[in-house]
């Protein structure tokens, strides 16, 4: 799921703006008038809902810190002191810190170039006029809707006849460039980038390709961190195909943890501890960045 | 952002040659410059439709070649079948099995899922303290893999001393067997669903509610209407687009559910009687644990044609929404 091609046509200029002031807008005067402070029963509501979102990965760390003969009888409020000696075990029965790095090159390898893939193409749809620009728009957003999941029978027939099944390349390069990321970028640079700025630039006789380099990529800049942050986590997070066409010998993190289970499937202070640990780089990159997405989600809801 | 500063204009090398040498050059140069205005966009644009058309459409379309086709993981190409693997599956018991199993689990993992998010899109568009600690908190689930969400709720949902169960003892009612009722495993599946997801779902409601204008609310209040009331009445009906937005996401994502139900047991087909397998396992146990990629890129097709009717369906409804929707 990803990308929110319709809002923008139904709720319109106003929307965007409200859109640009992101996390720090001001009340536009929500239901019950101006500035009443919300009272205990909403604030009880939303403790029960962070609750909810944080409880399940609080359990599956108290699960993975007790060793599972205490689990069988079940488990105890605070975490055990057992952490260590089962991520061990995680990391004695799948090669963990291999899916780590595979999970980091794949996704950092996807960012980068879906990145610079879609600002090329967001500058060229959003600044430079061509024919079949606008049809050709039209056609990046339909793809969007396109399930390209169900095309994975070709895709792996594909990759056999390369010789890539196995190899990181097989999940790298379908994603190299995204639908989402293009119409993402042309948004952004529709409104943040004079033409002007192109202009003058060309007149002091750059060249396209440089006033692209010079002027697109540092207007895109924020919009381009905040797209690199989106791929991370959707390519960190995908299963489905690097499970299809990578080698249990050599897998990405939830390939790993998929095989942990059939190894382990029974020993939850096994599994889930190995959970945690997959689950403690994104969190670290969330701490740090979890504004940004947050943001980013909001802006794309109005703007698509 | 001062960027023009950094723009260095392409270096002047060459000695000042002969005037008519000059001219000639002038004329390659703006030639050259003619064809970097006509040819860039297309370059810019290029690695994404070819990058489209070899992973995308290709295998979409190639997928249909080979649902025409027997064909095997091993030996590849075979005969020409014609509608041979459509039969076959369509005779399968599974088959229509799974197709019900992926209805009820996207049923049960968007209607909820959407109340949801609205409810806390609306709680925090109230005028709250620590705004942003909040929205980063419902946000949480979204950075959990699915596999990873999957193993832990599947401790939670274990039908022996699970704490759902442990809990439903508690209160006095008879435990749940999550892992062998059709029904009470898709809830647990969709539940998975829910939690990554309606975080994320209700930070675009908020968006959307953030862009109602204030005046109608001011115009509800001068009418008389109370919270809720105008909650009703005004942000819901404002909020339509999105709904619609959202449900087809979800619509899309929904139906290709693999990943939750696929690490909800040990061996992945779905339960032992495949209570809860979904079309996107039956493609993977048709062409990966049978080896039959005819059979599996016909399910394939299958699956695709009910989401292109779907989000089809979807799309008109919206259309007739959105017109309505204008006219207040």
């Amino acid at each position: 799921m990803s990308s929110i091609p319709m809002i923008e046509q139904t709720a319109g200029k106003g929307a965007a703006r409200a859109a640009q002031r992101g996390l720090g807008a001001r009340r536009r005067g929500a239901p019950g008038g101006t500035m009443r402070r919300p009272g205990f029963l909403t604030y009880g509501f939303l403790g029960a809902v962070i609750l909810g979102s944080v409880f399940p990965l609080w359990w599956s760390f108290l699960v993975g810190s007790h060793d599972s003969s205490v689990i069988s009888k079940g488990v105890p409020l605070l975490p055990g002191g057992n952490f260590l000696a089962n991520a061990a075990t995680v990391l004695d029965s799948i090669p963990f810190w291999k899916a780590l790095g595979n999970s980091f090159i794949v996704s950092t390898v996807t960012a980068a170039s879906v990145v610079l893939f879609s600002t090329l193409a967001g500058f060229a749809f959003a600044k430079l006029r061509f024919r079949g620009s606008k049809v050709l728009l039209v056609f990046v957003v339909a793809t969007m809707a396109v399930p390209t999941q169900l095309g994975v029978v070709p895709l792996f027939i594909v990759m056999a006849k390369l010789g890539w099944t196995g190899s990181l390349w097989a999940v790298i390069v379908p994603g190299v460039v995204t639908a989402f990321g293009v119409f993402w970028m042309t948004q952004y640079l529709r409104d943040a980038l004079p033409d002007e700025l192109i202009e003058a630039v060309r007149i002091d006789g750059a060249s396209m390709i440089q006033a692209f380099w010079y002027v697109g990529l540092p207007a895109a800049r924020p919009a381009a961190a905040m797209l690199a942050l989106f791929t991370f986590v959707a390519t960190w997070t995908n299963f489905f195909w690097p499970f299809i066409v990578l080698d249990p010998s050599n897998p990405t993190l939830p390939v790993a943890l998929q095989l942990l289970q059939a190894a382990h499937f029974v020993d939850y202070s096994i599994v889930l501890a190995g959970a945690v640990l997959s689950t403690i780089p994104l969190l670290l990159l969330f701490a740090v960045a979890g504004r940004q997405l947050v943001s980013g989600i909001m802006q794309g809801a109005v703007k698509g | 952002m001062a960027v023009t500063d950094r723009v260095q204009p392409p270096p002047d090398t060459h000695q000042r040659p002969p005037r008519d040498r000059n001219v000639k050059r002038l004329a390659l140069s703006q030639k050259v410059s003619k064809w970097d205005v006509k040819l860039s966009p297309y370059l810019y644009i290029s690695p994404f439709f070819l990058l489209f058309a070899i992973t995308g459409l290709f295998p979409l379309l190639y997928t249909a070649w080979v649902s025409l086709h027997t064909w095997n993981l091993i030996g590849g190409q075979g005969e020409f079948t014609g509608l041979e693997n459509y039969e076959f599956v369509l005779a399968q018991p599974f088959f229509w099995n799974a197709v019900g199993n992926t209805f009820s689990i996207f049923l049960l993992s968007s209607i909820p899922q959407v109340v949801l998010a609205i409810a806390i899109a609306a709680v925090l568009d109230a005028n709250l303290r620590a705004r942003t600690f909040w929205r980063m908190g419902v946000l949480v689930p979204f950075v959990v893999a699915p596999v990873a969400v999957g193993l832990i709720f599947n401790n939670l949902f274990a039908d022996q001393a699970g704490l759902f169960n442990e809990l439903l003892t508690g209160i006095g009612l008879d435990p749940v067997r999550w892992h062998s009722e059709s029904l009470a495993s898709h809830a647990a599946i969709a539940t998975m669903v829910n939690f990554r997801w309606t975080g994320y779902n209700a930070l675009i409601f908020l968006a959307a509610m953030q862009a109602v204008p204030r005046d109608v609310y001011e115009a509800a209040t001068i009418d008389g209407a109370g919270r809720l009331r105008q909650f009703f009445s005004v942000t819901v009906p404002m909020l339509r687009p999105t709904i619609i937005f959202v449900v087809i996401t979800a619509t899309i994502g929904g139906l290709q559910i693999f990943d939750e139900a696929r690490v909800f047991d040990q061996a992945g087909l779905g339960g032992a009687d495949r209570q809860w397998q979904t079309l996107t396992m039956y493609i993977w146990e048709l062409g990966w644990g049978q080896r039959n990629f005819g059979r599996a890129s016909a399910v394939a097709w299958l699956l695709f044609l009910i989401i292109v009717l779907i989000a089809m369906a979807n799309f008109l409804i919206t259309r007739r929404i959105a017109s309505q929707g204008g006219r207040r």
